[in-house]
């Protein structure tokens, strides 16, 4: 579904992700994990078509993709934010957020749509007229979910979708992005720094360290110790320690 | 006791009235690290803030007790408070980005904090500032004291606040969210450096945290919040042993590295939680 070869950003003088080549299958959920620096959102950035400086090869079901990308791109494609707070226009009612995407890529039935998309994350119709401050972090999250649904797309790119968000609300919009995946089939690309979440969530993993993919493994593997690169297996030693309360 | 609250409630006014955002919470620190654990609003900022009485212009505090090393911070005017407000209890907030002065030097800062609480001459201070980036762990001080905020990194920063909270040499620190704008790698070495200065001074630490498992390695205790008040407490290392199904709830929300969850446990809120 997504293939990426040898793709380069730079910033400037920077390079900030050198040649960095995977590829996910339809359906499927590939994780990149690193710390912050490493360049795991400016690959999604630059597959998302909001970074139009990049060299290399990317292709989305078979099309190669070009600096501009046509509006069919954009509605197969979709993101998700960090933050709900930030990635949600604050003057617009969740009626008007989710019916942008049906009207910019000019879709029908936009009541049903919105009905349907409200339904799907486990938002209540009473949420329909409300604005972002008036939701809580998960709602907004929710809500900016539904909205990345709605023009239907075959891939979400997934920026740290939980980071911001508690545990016990990280939890839930986990379980949502799991069933949402099975219902429509969706192929994801989740961005995280956090193993645990990635490894829960993603069968493949790419390992990212100062602009380069240095280590491609499943989560399985990961789970099981099985890593070949040391900054991975740091990465891992680190967050088994740290998950686990104190043991006495 | 460093810290003794009894009773505490903080109330917001709202068109409906008074809301209650903290009710009844009772407190007590001497020198040992204390965790503070919940979700957002459950109260757990306000609580830790109560006492340097540093809250929302227009929050209704009130206490039976709120005593920080037998000071009656209730009753105290603003120059006895002053006294007790970074010069005996240090704060650090989550972002460096925002709790640092982006347009003075890291150095220039904490020499100014140096100077505020002990006085002294500017080049003392200057001296004392680079000598408390070495405490802190910073490798080459003398170039970090040179760097303004934006030229370092977050950990960086945060060891720059830190190094500028233990200038006036406070008893008690209140870290509140120290690390959540950090990578794990930095937050864990942040922590540690925390932990260590607490232990090697004789501090009191008030650590403020939504990650139940990480502060139970950094802390001696841990209470958990919830909507305003206090559900639990319990000593770090029985926290796998922790009764409440709320507590529990966020232990078990978590995916982890080390066992494969089909599917996330999501927490049922009781309504009996909010009747205590």
């Amino acid at each position: 579904m997504i293939e990426i070869e040898k793709l380069s950003v730079r910033f400037g003088r920077t390079e900030a992700v050198k040649g960095v080549s995977f590829s996910v299958a339809r359906g499927d959920s590939f994780g990149v994990v690193g710390e912050s620096g490493s360049g795991k959102s400016s690959v999604l950035r630059a597959l998302a078509g909001l970074n139009p400086d990049w060299t290399g090869r990317m292709s989305v079901d078979g099309t190669a993709l070009a600096a501009r990308r046509p509006r069919e791109f954009h509605r197969r494609v979709q993101m998700v934010f960090q933050d709900p707070y930030g990635s949600l226009h604050p003057r617009q009612t969740v009626d008007r957020l989710l019916s942008e995407p049906l009207l910019v890529h000019r879709m029908d039935n936009i009541e049903r749509r919105i009905l349907r998309g409200l339904n799907e994350v486990g938002l209540t119709t009473a949420m329909r007229f409300r604005y972002p401050h008036q939701l809580s972090g998960g709602q907004r999250q929710r809500v900016a979910i539904a909205r990345a649904l709605m023009s239907e797309p075959d891939v979400l790119l997934l920026d740290e979708p939980t980071s911001a968000l508690d545990v016990s609300v990280q939890a839930e919009v986990l379980n949502l992005l799991s069933d949402l995946q099975q219902a429509r089939n969706l192929t994801y690309i989740l961005v995280s720094h956090n193993l645990a979440v990635v490894a829960h969530l993603c069968a493949r993993i790419g390992v990212m360290q100062a602009g380069e993919l240095v280590e491609l493994l499943s989560a399985d593997e990961l789970r099981a110790g099985r890593t070949r690169h040391p900054h991975t297996a740091a990465l891992r030693e680190l967050s088994i320690e740290l998950e686990e309360p104190e043991p006495s | 006791m460093l810290v003794e609250v009894r009773n505490l409630r903080i109330r917001f006014p709202t068109a409906t009235g008074l809301s209650e955002a903290v009710r009844n919470v009772a407190l007590t620190l001497g020198q040992e690290k204390l965790g503070i654990v919940g979700e957002s609003g459950s109260g757990k900022s306000l609580t830790a803030r109560s006492i340097l009485r540093l809250l929302p212009s227009n929050a209704v505090l009130t206490a039976d007790k709120l005593e920080f090393d037998g000071i009656d911070v209730l009753g105290a005017d603003e120059p006895a408070l002053r006294h007790i407000r970074g010069a005996r209890a240090g704060l650090i907030l989550q972002d460096p980005k925002f709790s640092l002065n982006p347009v003075m030097t890291a150095g220039a800062q904490i020499a100014e904090a140096w100077r505020a609480h002990r006085g002294g001459s500017r080049r003392l201070a200057r001296r004392a500032a680079v000598d408390l980036l070495a405490q802190v762990q910073i490798r080459d001080p003398q170039h970090v004291a040179q760097a303004y905020p934006h030229e370092l990194s977050g950990g960086m920063g945060q060891r720059v606040m830190i190094a500028m909270m233990l200038a006036p040499d406070p008893e008690l620190l209140i870290a509140d969210e120290p690390t959540s704008a950090l990578d794990a790698t930095v937050q864990a070495d942040i922590l540690r450096l925390i932990e260590d200065l607490v232990s090697r001074r004789g501090m009191g630490l008030i650590l403020i945290s939504h990650d139940l498992p990480l502060v139970s390695h950094f802390c001696d205790r841990v209470v958990v919040m919830y909507a305003g008040r206090v559900l639990e407490e319990l000593a770090a290392v029985d926290l796998i042993r922790a009764r409440h199904p709320y507590t529990r709830g966020l232990l078990e929300c978590l995916p982890t590295l080390s066992h494969k969850k089909p599917r996330l446990a999501v927490m049922q809120r009781d309504p009996s939680w909010l009747e205590s």
